[in-house]
């Protein structure tokens, strides 16, 4: 009993890391699935919620801490709130630069601002603390959840020992219900939003800008609305994990973690799908995670284990590329609600 | 880029290994291997392009140019990771001596005899690319390709063998740039493509895209602004020079110093 939830511990930890993936593809979806924009700079959205919300509700400055800015204490929603909008103001200004250009100069442009936060966060100590990040995040009702357990605990101290195992783990039920929840909000909002007017623009954008433009749709703005929401869902990501994490620094926020799994969660969930993109997280996030318990056997070193799982994970991305493209759930031809399928 | 680095490492410790003789040629601290490895490096990281175009790209060749870059991503992923499997992710190098700067007496400047070398080497590169660009008919034929595909196919242009030349030239190209970064730095890494991305899509756009005469003269810019940024800001900032320049030309003239279309 005690092995099972210990295994059932490890699943909600691995579902929360999931559901934050989730997050980052359901962003993804808007910007390519629904809209066909290409950034390969997701990192740098991830990297710039969660530093935000770090700063805002994050601890101040303790000793050997370089900063000399933020750790303002304020309340997690605040934290949140500031991720998506400092994510969505960035955005904002690279789609201005870039949408109305051909689709190659979003995505190095992407690739370029992602690369210049990556430095900024790794460099400018007053801001980031470096390389040694920040620490002591508060998790949401962190204190007030712990403290109930344990009085719980205190007070039956006859539980037997699986069932203290079990409780002591409330918190990350609590955490996984929450980025469940807003994970499901986002769910709802994207599919409601594909199947309105706006988002069967964004579908004509994606397939035939001329044919929008035609119709009298301003397809930059239609774009730069779907770049920035997309970015704003990222940084929301972004403040889930930092408060989920309680430390980051700047290599969390690599291109291998916070841009390719995203894209390859994306394409083999399914692009242009919530369903999809919440599966392609499961999946992907899933078979990264099994591969560590698989590559164990095979007596390689650390690293060499890793850059296997890497290539596993490539090669799935190019089997999926070519023989089943739409990935595993397909987009739904007709979204309207309107007509029948 | 690291793949043709890396080959180069291989190739040099197998022609080491035949016996060889690893006499440095004159000044150059490096000596027939080096030469030989680079040419055999070029040929196989240009048969890897195209065998991997063969396998994957040609599949994905009628769905889209962002598919193909997304399975180009993919790609250099996996290849990173598989020079990452083989060789760890801790430098390598080629040579482990240190070569002494000398003084060029005219110039009052000084500078490395290898040095010397990789600039040789890059105009020769440049001016044979300019040559097969403009006088063989498979250069032309590129051109015609990049100018208007359909037009070149109904031209009675093999375009499927114009796009294997150009990726085997390519890859050649990008190998012979990693090697002469692993000469000049005397390390190479798995990820030096990576840290090299940057400024080189920032090079072509500011020279703009699908010329590539502007391309060389964007290297240079942005190479040089690199360099000479360290003057003024931490060199940990050189990746984001590029791209700043990057922005500021998207803003003024987005199609490039030099682009035309």
């Amino acid at each position: 009993m005690d092995t099972f939830i210990g295994i059932l511990n490890y699943l909600v930890f691995f579902a929360i890391t999931a559901g934050i993936y989730a997050v980052l593809c359901l962003g993804l979806n808007i910007q390519w699935g629904y809209t066909g924009l290409f950034n390969i700079g997701i990192a740098g959205f991830f990297a710039v919620g969660a530093y935000t919300s770090a700063l805002l509700s994050g601890p101040p400055p303790g000793p050997l801490d370089w900063r000399t800015v933020g750790g303002f204490q304020l309340p997690w929603v605040v934290g949140l709130l500031g991720a998506i909008i400092a994510s969505g103001i960035i955005a904002f200004f690279i789609g201005l630069l870039t949408l109305r250009l051909k689709e190659d100069y979003l995505a190095i442009a992407t690739i370029g601002i992602a690369e210049v936060i990556r430095l900024i966060l790794k460099n400018e100590g007053w801001l980031s603390n470096t390389v040694w990040g920040i620490k002591h995040i508060p998790s949401p009702l962190h204190q007030p959840i712990e403290a109930g357990v344990s009085s719980f605990l205190k007070g039956h101290p006859q539980l037997s020992p699986w069932l203290v195992h079990f409780i002591s783990n409330a918190y990350n039920w609590f955490y996984l219900a929450l980025v469940l929840v807003i994970l499901g909000l986002l769910y709802w909002t994207s599919e409601r939003s594909i199947r309105s007017p706006w988002g069967r623009v964004l579908r004509t954008i994606r397939e035939d800008e001329a044919v929008a433009a035609v119709s009298g749709k301003n397809v930059f703005s239609f774009k730069l609305q779907s770049f920035v929401l997309g970015a704003m869902v990222m940084g929301m990501a972004g403040s889930l994990y930092a408060h989920y994490a309680k430390f980051i620094d700047a290599s969390s926020f690599e291109p291998l973690y916070g841009t390719f799994f995203i894209w390859v969660m994306l394409i083999i969930g399914g692009s242009g799908n919530s369903k999809g993109a919440v599966l392609g997280a499961f999946v992907i996030w899933g078979i990264w995670a099994g591969t560590e318990f698989l590559t164990g056997p095979l007596a390689l070193s650390g690293t060499q284990a890793g850059a296997l799982r890497v290539i596993v994970v490539g090669v799935l991305l190019e089997l999926t590329l070519l023989l089943r493209p739409q990935g595993i759930l397909g987009e739904e031809k007709i979204v309207s609600r309107m007509l029948k399928k | 880029m690291s793949l043709g680095a890396f080959l180069a490492l291989v190739s040099l410790s197998l022609l080491r290994g035949l016996g060889i003789p690893d006499s440095p040629f004159g000044p150059l601290s490096f000596g027939l291997p080096m030469v030989l490895a680079f040419f055999i490096a070029l040929s196989l990281t240009a048969l890897a392009a195209i065998i991997i175009d063969r396998i994957l790209y040609l599949r994905l060749r009628r769905t889209g140019p962002i598919i193909l870059l997304i399975a180009a991503v993919g790609m250099a992923f996996c290849l990173r990771n598989i020079i990452q499997f083989i060789w760890g992710p801790q430098p390598q190098y080629y040579i482990k001596a240190i070569q002494i700067a000398r003084k060029i007496p005219l110039l009052g400047i000084r500078i490395k005899p290898d040095e010397i070398f990789i600039i040789i080497v890059v105009a020769l590169l440049v001016i044979g690319l300019h040559f097969f660009l403009q006088k063989t008919k498979m250069g032309k034929a590129m051109r015609a390709a990049s100018d208007n595909m359909e037009l070149a196919r109904v031209s009675g242009i093999d375009t499927e063998k114009v796009i294997m030349w150009t990726w085997a030239i390519a890859a050649a190209l990008a190998a012979a740039g990693g090697i002469l970064v692993g000469i000049e730095d005397k390390f190479i890494t798995p990820d030096m493509g990576w840290q090299m991305l940057l400024p080189i899509f920032a090079a072509v756009i500011l020279g703009g895209i699908g010329n590539p005469y502007g391309a060389m003269a964007g290297g240079m810019i942005i190479g040089l602004s690199g360099e000479i940024s360290t003057a003024f800001i931490s060199t940990a900032y050189k990746p984001a020079v590029a791209f700043i320049i990057m922005v500021i030309m998207l803003i003024i003239k987005p199609r490039g110093l030099f682009g035309t279309r």
